[in-house]
This record gives structure tokens, sequence and C-alpha cells, in this order.
């Protein structure tokens, strides 16, 4: 085990998956000569050489387009969007293509790209560096959705992302990529896609969460214990989910606050929120409450704080329930 | 400093008008080439002939045209080995066919049946791209990744005029430039993109200059000269063998037919410039070259075109025989490894269809 940050942890899976299979490759801007901007792909281009690590030009559609035409060579394209909302022009080869060409051929051809980017907002930058799209991936039929909360989980579900036979996409807390450290294992290391993961036992209340929201969640769990007992479930596979770890964690304590950084409407909250109202409404003592980004552009970060879901929302949401 | 290639901007043509302009010939086709160029253009010619009687019919959906285009596909594929790879747009549906693909495949396409699925890798031949000019970049990164891992293969993407608009054309162009990709940028330029005519989809003075900017040569063919169409494609490829990267290759000509079934070009074309260019169509100009040379004769003609016409009777015959298909089918190809979802979803489907 080593002690790793966030975005070190992404750069060891890259190491040890690159040296794994000759057919990985990873591609995007400034991702080679600089090692990306936030340094995931650092040390790659001189280890596996310019043609396994590409500074490609700036066009995020052209990436992953040229990615579907890789795969069709053979290759296993890790694709690299700089940032969350400059990943929008990429949606047109995800919807169109992407998501659709295994299927278009019968099944008979496999697609096993990824695409991974930043994603989330509290780091003071500019418009645009802030967004949470998980959304719009995870509605996109034909692809796969996962966000890590921690440095192992960032470095074992990118792996298994880029072994998966279908396309991922991967969003990775850019909050954390410094801030969250934690024991990373050695050598090859996967985290199943659509295994949620219990990160603390509870029986009055679940926070449910995922990527940043994740350590939020934790806080908030703290800042509630001498009132009562909180789960905290992070799903860590937004698609497929593990519904019955989701159905689980409801059932215990009948209670459960959504947390997601994302705007509120259709977020991928709604789903989750869905589910509990379709398949556990016996079990609930208390409606599913959601605490969300708000139906705005993403602030200017002066007032990003009042955006972003805070411990003090999620506890007001939680005793809320319990007062229910 | 990288040398500027200036757009070549006269339009090629070898074949002649049997008047005033001389017949030419393109050096390396035998007259075996020359007869096999003619079944490929008719074994098109009927299918796109065939495919509109039969929507009419109701035996197909929607359907696009492609009458006049034939010879930008046939003289295309002709430079091209097995090895390569063709991506078509809808405009090039049943390119296929001249790979061997059944005719049934590509009408059980139009049908909207799965059996109109084919492995890509089975055929060279990519999916269908519906959507414009976004099969540009795949076409581009299938090419960079035959290069990677040292094959000779390339690839040739196929678009029309108005895809040079897309952004994926250009991201997949200038991609390949980049990459020194094997890669042919093939426009079919009919001036018409349903109703919006070239004038109103660029300024620039002709598609080939575009290629200037990616600093890769551009081309101008008579896109009616199936000769002119595989002799510029045919240095295209040398080039791409050679690791010289892309060409782009604008071939000119006219549609002579609506862009669609669904479509009525009565409300936006001239239809005397659409008569004019009918006079011209690429079969036709080409079987008179071929008798000028004496070696297509009437019952030579005839016996290519019952073959074709067999071919396309089969085909339907075939298609039309296929089963409807299982609604388990809605779940089967989307992912290798589907959600516990989808067996409950099918499950229910089934209930409620008391299947």
């Amino acid at each position: 085990m080593a002690e790793l940050t966030l975005v070190e942890a992404i750069n060891d899976a890259f190491h040890v998956e690159l040296e794994r299979d000759p057919d990985v490759m990873v591609m995007g801007e400034d991702v080679g000569r600089a090692g990306g901007v936030f340094r995931a792909t650092a040390g790659l281009r001189d280890r596996f050489g310019p043609d396994r690590c590409v500074d490609t030009p700036l066009a995020e559609a052209g990436i992953l387009g040229s990615a579907v035409g890789l795969c069709m060579a053979g290759w296993r394209p890790v694709c690299e969007m700089q940032y969350d909302a400059f990943s929008y022009p990429c949606l047109d080869q995800l919807i169109t293509h992407v998501g659709r060409y295994r299927w278009r051929t019968g099944g008979a051809m496999e697609f096993p790209l990824v695409v991974r980017m930043p994603y989330g907002g509290g780091v003071r930058a500019p418009e645009l560096h802030d967004d949470s799209p998980e959304a719009y991936y995870v509605h996109t039929p034909g692809v796969k959705v996962a966000i890590p909360s921690t440095p192992a989980d960032a470095k074992g579900l990118l792996a298994a992302a880029i072994r998966d036979p279908d396309p991922v996409v991967v969003l990775e807390p850019k909050l954390h990529y410094r801030t969250l450290r934690g024991e990373v294992p050695e050598g090859e290391h996967v985290v199943p896609l659509g295994e949620a993961r219990t990160v603390r036992e509870g029986t009055d209340v679940t926070l449910v969460a995922y990527g940043a929201m994740v350590p939020l969640a934790e806080a908030a769990a703290d800042a509630l214990d001498d009132e009562v007992s909180t789960e905290v479930l992070d799903i860590r596979t937004l698609k497929p989910l593990d519904e019955a770890a989701l159905l689980a964690a409801a059932a215990k304590t009948g209670r459960v606050v959504i947390i997601q950084e994302a705007p509120r409407t259709a977020g991928y909250g709604a789903e989750l929120a869905a589910i509990l109202a379709e398949k556990a409404m016996l079990d609930l003592r208390a409606p599913v409450v959601r605490v969300t980004g708000y139906d705005v552009p993403y602030p200017y970060w002066q007032i990003e704080d009042a955006y972003m879901p805070s411990v003090e929302r999620v506890v007001d949401a939680a005793r809320r329930l319990l007062e229910f | 400093m990288a040398q500027v290639l200036p757009a070549e901007r006269d339009l090629r043509r070898v074949i002649g008008d049997g008047e005033g302009v001389p017949d030419g010939e393109v050096e390396g086709l035998s007259e075996d080439d020359l007869l096999e160029l003619h079944r490929r253009l008719v074994q098109l010619r009927t299918y796109d002939e065939r495919s509109l009687v039969y929507h009419r019919q109701g035996r197909i959906g929607t359907y696009a045209i492609f009458w006049n285009h034939e010879a930008m596909q046939a003289g295309s594929v002709y430079a091209l080995e097995r090895e390569d790879w063709i991506f078509p747009s809808y405009r090039e549906s049943a390119i296929g066919l001249l790979r061997g693909m059944p005719a049934s495949t590509v009408l059980s396409w139009w049908r909207g049946h799965p059996t109109g699925w084919w492995n890509p890798a089975d055929w060279n031949v990519a999916s269908i791209c519906v959507p414009i000019g976004t099969h540009v970049p795949h076409a581009a990164g299938l090419a960079w990744g035959k290069k990677l891992r040292g094959e000779s293969a390339c690839a040739v993407a196929y678009f029309g005029d108005g895809a040079t608009s897309e952004g994926a054309f250009h991201e997949g162009a200038n991609f390949a430039a980049v990459m020194r990709a094997p890669l042919i940028l093939f426009c079919n330029n009919n001036q018409w993109a349903i109703s919006t005519p070239l004038e109103a989809q660029t300024a620039a003075e002709t598609l080939a200059d575009k290629a200037v900017g990616y600093g890769i040569p551009g081309v101008r063919v008579d896109g009616a000269d199936v000769l002119a169409v595989y002799e510029a494609t045919r240095e295209a490829v040398t080039r791409a063998r050679a690791g010289d990267g892309p060409t782009f290759i604008e071939a000119v000509t006219y549609r002579a037919a609506p862009h669609a079934t669904a479509d009525d070009p009565s409300a936006y074309i001239d239809p005397a410039r659409v008569e004019e260019e009918k006079e011209r169509e690429c079969l036709g100009r080409y079987e008179a070259y071929l008798r000028r040379l004496g070696l297509l004769s009437d019952e030579a003609a005839e016996a290519v075109r019952a073959e074709a016409l067999e071919r396309m009777r089969e085909g339907i015959a075939q298609a039309e025989a296929e089963p409807a298909p299982d609604p388990a089918l809605l779940f089967s190809h989307a992912l290798a490894s589907p959600p516990a979802s989808f067996d409950q979803d099918l499950a229910e489907l089934r209930r409620v269809l008391g299947g």
C-alpha cells in the first residue's frame, strides 16, 4: 500500500495499465509533453512513447471521434477531456456514435474506449471549469459512467474502465485531486463497475452521494454524530447502478438524503429518487429529499460556496427527515 | 517549411464526349478492368433504381437516392485493396455491394430490420453514417490506428458538399493531416444539401481549396467520369501508403434526383438543369466510352444488367423472408456486459405483450 493523492492514484493506474496491455493508449490535449494540466498522465510519454500518449489537436469531438476509429483498428484509447465543461463538444460523438456503434454492428464490434475528465466546482476557477455534467453521460444509452471519491477507487475504477469491453466515462473530482490522500494498492488494482461502497454504517438516516459529495456526506455525518446514527453510501458507478445497495441502504434507515452537486432538475439524484419511489416505498419513513446545486449556470467563484451543497444544507435536510 | 500545395482547380476528365473532346485512357487498366468497372456501375445503378421502386411499393422505408453518384463510388473503390476501409455516408449505402456484401443486407437496413446490421470487419466497410460528416473522424482514427500498428491499410471517408460545413469534417481532416494518417477524404459535391445550394454552404471558390488549410493536396475531378475518379483515388492511395498523409478529392457532379424519397426538389431546383445533367449521367457516358473503344455490345450490356437485376430480385426476396425481429433484440447488442435491468425490462415487456 502506498499513500497517494487522488490524481497520483490515477497516474499510477495509467502506468500499470499501459504496461499491462500494449493496446491501451492515452490521448488528449496536453496529455503528453505536459503530462496533463493536472499531471494525471505525467511520465507516460517518456515511458511508453509519443504514439501511446498522444498530444492531440484541440478538438474534443475529433478526439472522441478518432478514438472510435482507433477502436476499429484494435486500440483501447483513453481520452482525456481537459475540463468537465470542455467535454460538451464530444457529446456529439458520444451520443451519435460511441453509445450506438456496438449495437449498430449487431454486437460484432467492441468499442473499449474510456473518456475521463476532471469535474466539479469549489476550486475558485473561471467559468466553465466547474460543471458536473454526469447526467448527460448517464442519459446516453450504451455507455457506462463511474465517479470515484477516494484515491484507491480512482485507480481501481479507471483500471476497470480501461479493461471494460464497453465505452466508459469516468468523472474525477478535481476538488480532491490533491487534497485527498489515501492508501492505494500497488500494482494491478481493479474496482469492479456496478458496485457501490458503504462508507459508514448507520441506522437513522442514509446519505447517498458520489464523487466530491462523498467527503461532504462524511463531514455531515460527523456533524450529526451527537444526534443520530448516519449511513453513507458512495454510489461509485452511476451506470450500471448498484440498485441492491441503494435499496438496502434506504431500507436500513427509512430516511434518505441524496446529495448531488449538479443542477437539480433531471439530475442523477432524480433517478435515484425515482428508483426509491418505485421500489422502496414500504421501507421509507419520510420523503426522499435532495440536496443539489441550483438550476442556474455554475456561478462566479466568489459565490460558489452558496451554490455548492454544504454540510449545513445536508444536516438541515437530515434533521427535517428525522422530524417528519 | 512544409510546402503549401495549391489545390487543383481544373476538373480532371478522362472520358471524352464523342465529339470535340477526345477520350483519354488510364494507364494500367486492362480491358477486363474496364468491363469490371462497368459491371460495378450497373450493379449500383440497378440497386438504386430498384430501391426507388421498392420504396414506392412500400417494401423499403425512406431511401436516399444515389442516381448519378455511382461513378464516384465504383471508381474510388476500384482503386482500393480489400484491406482498405470504406466509411460510407447514407449516400453510399450500397457501397458494400462492391465488396460482395449481399444486397439483402443493405435492403434490410433500409427496411429497418436488424439483419441490416453487419460486422464492419467482415467487409472493411464501416456502418452507414446517418448524421452528416461525423464519421470523418472515425476514418481518420482508423487510418491513424492502422499506421500506428505498422499496417499498410488506408481508409476512405465519403461525404457530401454540405458535410464540409460541419465541425466533424474539419476536426477529422485536421486530425488525419496532423497524424499523417493514410486517409482519402472523398467529397461527392453534388451541389445540393437537400435544398441548400453550394453557394449557401461555402464562400470558398472550390471545396478542394479547403485542403490547403490542412496542408494536404486537394484535387477536383468530374464525378460523373468513373475513370477520372479511379485515377485520382489511385494517386491518393499511393500517397497514403507512402506515408504522405491524406488527400482531399472533390468529385463534382449534380444531384439529378431528390435528396431522398421524402424530398420534393421541385420547390427549389431548376428542372432544366436536372434534365441537362441526366443527359451526361455517369453510366451512359461510360457505356458510350466503352462502345467507342469497341468493348461493349448491346448483348454484353444486357447480360450485365440482367445479372444485376437478378442480384436485386434475390436480395429483396431474402430481405422480405426475414422473420419479424424478436423484442429481445432491443437489449441484445447495446452493451457487451448488459445490466440486470435489461433482463427485468424484457421480462416485463414479454408479460405485457403476452409473448
